[in-house]
């Protein structure tokens, strides 16, 4: 018994002074490294890590950025074993994917009340609070237009005259959000008949789906295609370093997604990670956001980045997020027999 | 064997040397790290294939559903067609190619070689940006070929040339190991030429031949990255692969269709197989080395069909490199160097670089080292004929993976919380492991044509001195074999600098890598920077390589004269 009680002590001892070197250190020298895994774009990463560090400065953000595809699916790979702390700037669609994996820790951050309501998850607490919204917006080359005498279209149904034969690029929805989004807002604004009847139509005047969301603004911008049906902010930008394009809102309105933030359930670092969720919806977050897209999740940000379009945020559908992840399979499924299956080349 | 009686057995057993039993265990090593680097990560993803996206087995059914999707039919047809056209034509191009630098009297046959590599080099992206540069619907020479160049033309023609220099060093390999004797007999013989081309020059580079159609073959089927930028809608199976794990975060059909991918590898290893039990040494102790005699008219026809392919390559590495300047395409085409400056373009900037650097280097260290020491222990080993299949069937697969599907398995299996090696996750040694594992087949045949050329009669002599094999493999083997260490130590660096599919799911915070980066450069609109960043990547490869040529000549003129007559 006494010789129990002398090695606990002994132990004891030894691991409160184990234990005060550890909160010395901590106190004074370490920062804590978060990792986030992110879908943003390269030219924010920058901005964004060093204005977070400038308000939190015992946290350090180290970065994973890759096409949300990539991280998604590394995400959801890594699932048993998470690597990532905090996901910042991702679809919301696939951070609720992974909410539902119960992969995400539930939190409701310091300003989320500030923001609007559709930029929640809904839930109490949060699994994940947006930040921006993009659109799904038609991509115009006036250079090429000019050229070959086209009119410029406004509409979706614009889009299935013989006027643009073989000139239009839009995601393949199988291999990009992006892509997903479009023809799930078509489906919602036109209604499925309508809507898949509009695809057939569309089908006829379309030249190739690709496997990027950002590749047909850019392909577009180039005037490598006359129309690409795209994410926003990359036409956006690409008109800012000197493309002929014009970004459309088609009238009938537009499919959209948001990207958001979220904790990663597991976290080694739960607490500066609630700072890191609590800043990123702050109102100088959102500021922030508004650098780079016209739709922010706090109502009192006027964001007006150059060359976006002014009337997306009036036009968007009234998408279903629930509707849209349960029906994905299905919807890609008559996508892929539709258009996907039938798209091998033409004999020579 | 089935004759043997157990006391045969036991005496065969006694008669094993300390050098089988080293070697033995040196092999079971061997298979133990193969089957860590390739077999397990692989299983950890292909099991996938037998789950629903809960994780309960559901047996074949993923497979049943995807069987009966006439897209894959399609997708299927598409690869088949679209790599059987381009072995057809890669080929007897990269033949006649090795033929004129081995058997004919080439000016600057260094120049023409030097050229034949340089597709290796880049990143699988440039060929692709530079043929939208070229034939793209505001291309150059759009009116050249008629109709569009997204789709089958244009994953033909990026095709034929990211493969053709793969074709052509088994070519070359093939070609340059003749016996000048037999040509001396046909000629003593009066053999027409054409006779003597069919019945000593073809059965000669008939393994080569096979070898290279093989590789061609899977190389074409596997990659995803040229059918992505130019494939249009002309689906193929990599493609499918990309849209299942990609778009869709569906492991279970993304593991259905990796598994359909690795037939055509299982085909080319029973082909092997077949083919090499038939092959017989060619270059024996005794044989004399073939050196070609001027001619003028055979000499003119080949430099000038080696001038011809070598233009088409400088075209296509030209267009980008010149693509790299542009300020912006099509409607800016004044020059600038603004879009080599990378941080610019992506947050690592040059840091990416770097990391390629570091990472390539590490892999050509530890794969050569691995690879060589790998094939010699599986050549020389004498009879464990199971685990030698082992090793050979897992030195084979990693060829026909694509990367998306070894860079899952890698997630999978190294980030497993039960796997001791799961400390190994998200650093730098993660990467290099990954690379070695997926560019292990190449490296495992050269090094395994390299010691076949040796004649076991060295093994037989320095056993029966009672010097040890390591011995005899340190001083005579490793020597004679310096220059094909360092081919393979070269192509794991090149190879290094331009993988992406895989890694991609792969590195760290800190260990980004410059492929990657281009590929991310590209996707955000940003094509000339791409571009800029693929040709530092040549330009990279081809001054190591210029150092291993120069490295070359004086390794071989001082340990290879004995290949001198």
């Amino acid at each position: 018994m006494g010789k129990t009680t002398i090695l606990r002590r002994v132990l004891l001892a030894g691991a409160t002074a184990l234990a005060a070197t550890g909160f010395a250190t901590s106190a004074w020298a370490q920062k804590t490294k978060l990792t986030v895994y992110t879908a943003i774009e390269n030219e924010q990463l920058e901005p964004f890590k060093k204005a977070f560090e400038a308000d939190n400065p015992t946290i350090e953000i180290a970065w994973v950025r890759d096409s949300t595809g990539v991280m998604t699916a590394k995400l959801v790979a890594e699932k048993d074993n998470p690597r990532a702390d905090v996901i910042w700037g991702l679809a919301a669609s696939s951070i609720g994917l992974m909410a539902g994996m119960g992969m995400i820790e539930p939190y409701t951050p310091a300003f989320a009340s500030q923001l609007k309501p559709m930029f929640r998850s809904g839930k109490t607490p949060d699994t994940w609070v947006g930040m921006d919204a993009f659109l799904a917006v038609v991509c115009f080359n006036t250079a090429e237009a000019a050229k070959g005498n086209k009119p410029k279209p406004t509409s979706w149904a614009d889009l299935t005259k013989p006027d643009y034969k073989d000139s239009i690029v839009m995601p393949n929805p199988a291999s990009s959000g992006t892509g997903y989004l479009t023809v799930a807002g078509w489906l919602t604004i036109m209604g499925e008949d309508a809507g898949w009847k509009f695809m057939d139509a569309l089908h006829q005047n379309v030249a190739q789906y690709l496997h990027s969301g950002s590749a047909p603004c850019v392909q577009a911008a180039k005037g490598e295609r006359l129309i690409g049906i795209g994410f926003d902010m990359r036409g956006a930008s690409e008109k800012t370093k000197g493309a002929p394009l014009d970004l459309i809102v088609p009238k009938e309105g537009l499919g959209w997604e948001m990207e958001a933030t979220a904790i990663v359930k597991g976290t080694k670092n739960l607490e500066a990670a609630k700072k890191l969720a609590d800043w990123a919806s702050s109102l100088k977050a959102n500021e922030l956001y508004g650098k780079y897209y016209a739709i922010v999740a706090n109502p009192n940000v006027k964001a007006a980045p150059p060359n976006y379009p002014v009337d997306g945020e009036r036009l968007m559908a009234k998408v279903d997020v629930d509707w849209m992840a349960k029906n994905r399979e299905r919807i890609l499924a008559e996508w892929t027999k539709r258009y996907d299956g039938k798209s091998a080349p033409k004999a020579k | 064997m089935s004759l043997a009686t157990p006391t045969t057995k036991i005496a065969l057993r006694l008669n094993l040397s300390r050098d089988d039993l080293l070697m033995r265990g040196g092999l079971v090593v061997l298979a133990g790290v193969l089957l860590l680097i390739v077999g397990l990560p692989l299983w950890a993803l292909l099991a996938k294939g037998f789950q629903d996206r809960d994780g309960q087995f559901v047996g074949l059914a993923n497979y049943i559903s995807y069987f009966s999707t006439p897209a894959l039919f399609n997708s299927a047809l598409n690869s088949f067609h679209v790599a059987a056209v381009c072995t057809a034509i890669v080929v007897p191009l990269s033949f006649l190619y090795a033929y004129a630098l081995t058997r004919t009297c080439l000016p600057a046959k260094w120049l023409f070689q030097g050229i034949s590599l340089i597709p290796i080099f880049a990143p699988s992206l440039l060929p692709g940006l530079a043929l939208i540069y070229l034939f793209g619907n505001q291309g150059f020479f759009k009116g050249l070929i008629g109709g569009s160049i997204y789709g089958f033309d244009g994953i033909v023609i990026a095709q034929v040339f990211y493969c053709f220099p793969h074709a052509t060093m088994i070519m070359v390999t093939a070609l340059a190991t003749a016996d000048a004797r037999l040509y001396e007999a046909a000629d003593a013989l009066g053999a027409s030429k054409i006779r003597v081309f069919f019945t000593v020059t073809l059965p000669g580079a008939k393994y080569g031949l096979i070898s290279a159609a093989l590789v061609v073959f899977t190389l074409v089927i596997t990659d995803f990255g040229i059918a992505k930028v130019i494939g249009g809608n002309f689906n193929v199976l990599a493609t499918d692969v990309y849209k299942q794990v990609i778009g869709q975060q569906n492991f279970s059909m993304g593991a259905v269709v990796g598994m359909v991918l690795l037939v055509p590898a299982a085909l080319a290893f029973v082909v092997d197989r077949l083919v090499q039990r038939k092959q017989v040494a060619l270059l024996t102790a005794r044989a004399v080395p073939l050196i070609p005699k001027p001619k003028f008219g055979r000499d003119l026809f080949f430099t000038a069909f080696c001038a011809l392919v070598s233009a088409g390559i400088l075209v296509i590495l030209g267009m980008a490199a010149w693509g790299s300047l542009i300020k912006y395409w099509p409607y800016n085409l004044s020059l600038t160097l603004a879009n080599y400056a990378f941080a610019n373009f992506d947050a690592n900037g040059w840091e990416s670089y770097f990391n390629s650097l570091r990472m390539a280097a590490g892999t050509a260290i530890v794969g050569t080292a691995l690879m060589f020491v790998g094939a010699w222990l599986n050549e020389k080993t004498r009879g464990f004929g199971a685990v030698r299949a082992v090793v050979q069937l897992l030195a084979f697969l990693p060829m026909a993976v694509p990367g998306i599907v070894l860079g899952l398995g890698y997630i999978f299996f190294f980030n497993a919380l039960n796997n001791p090696l799961n400390f190994l996750y998200a650093t730098m040694a993660i990467l290099v492991i990954n690379t070695v594992a997926h560019f292990y087949t190449v490296g495992h045949l050269t090094a395994t044509t390299a010691l076949k050329q040796i004649d076991p009669e060295f093994e037989s002599v320095s056993a029966s001195l009672k010097v040890p094999i390591w011995k005899t493999f340190g001083r005579v083997t490793t020597p004679i074999c310096l220059p094909s260490i360092l081919d393979i130590a070269i192509y794991l660096f090149v190879n290094a600098m331009t993988t992406v599919s895989s890694v991609i799911f792969l590195y760290a915070p800190d260990t980004k890598l410059a492929s990657v980066a281009a590929v991310n450069i590209e996707e955000a609109g940003t094509t000339a920077a791409a571009a800029a960043l693929c040709l530092v990547i040549v330009v990279t490869s081809a001054a190591v390589k210029a150092l291993h040529l120069l490295a070359d000549r004086f390794l071989l003129g001082r340990l290879q004269a004995w290949r001198r007559r």
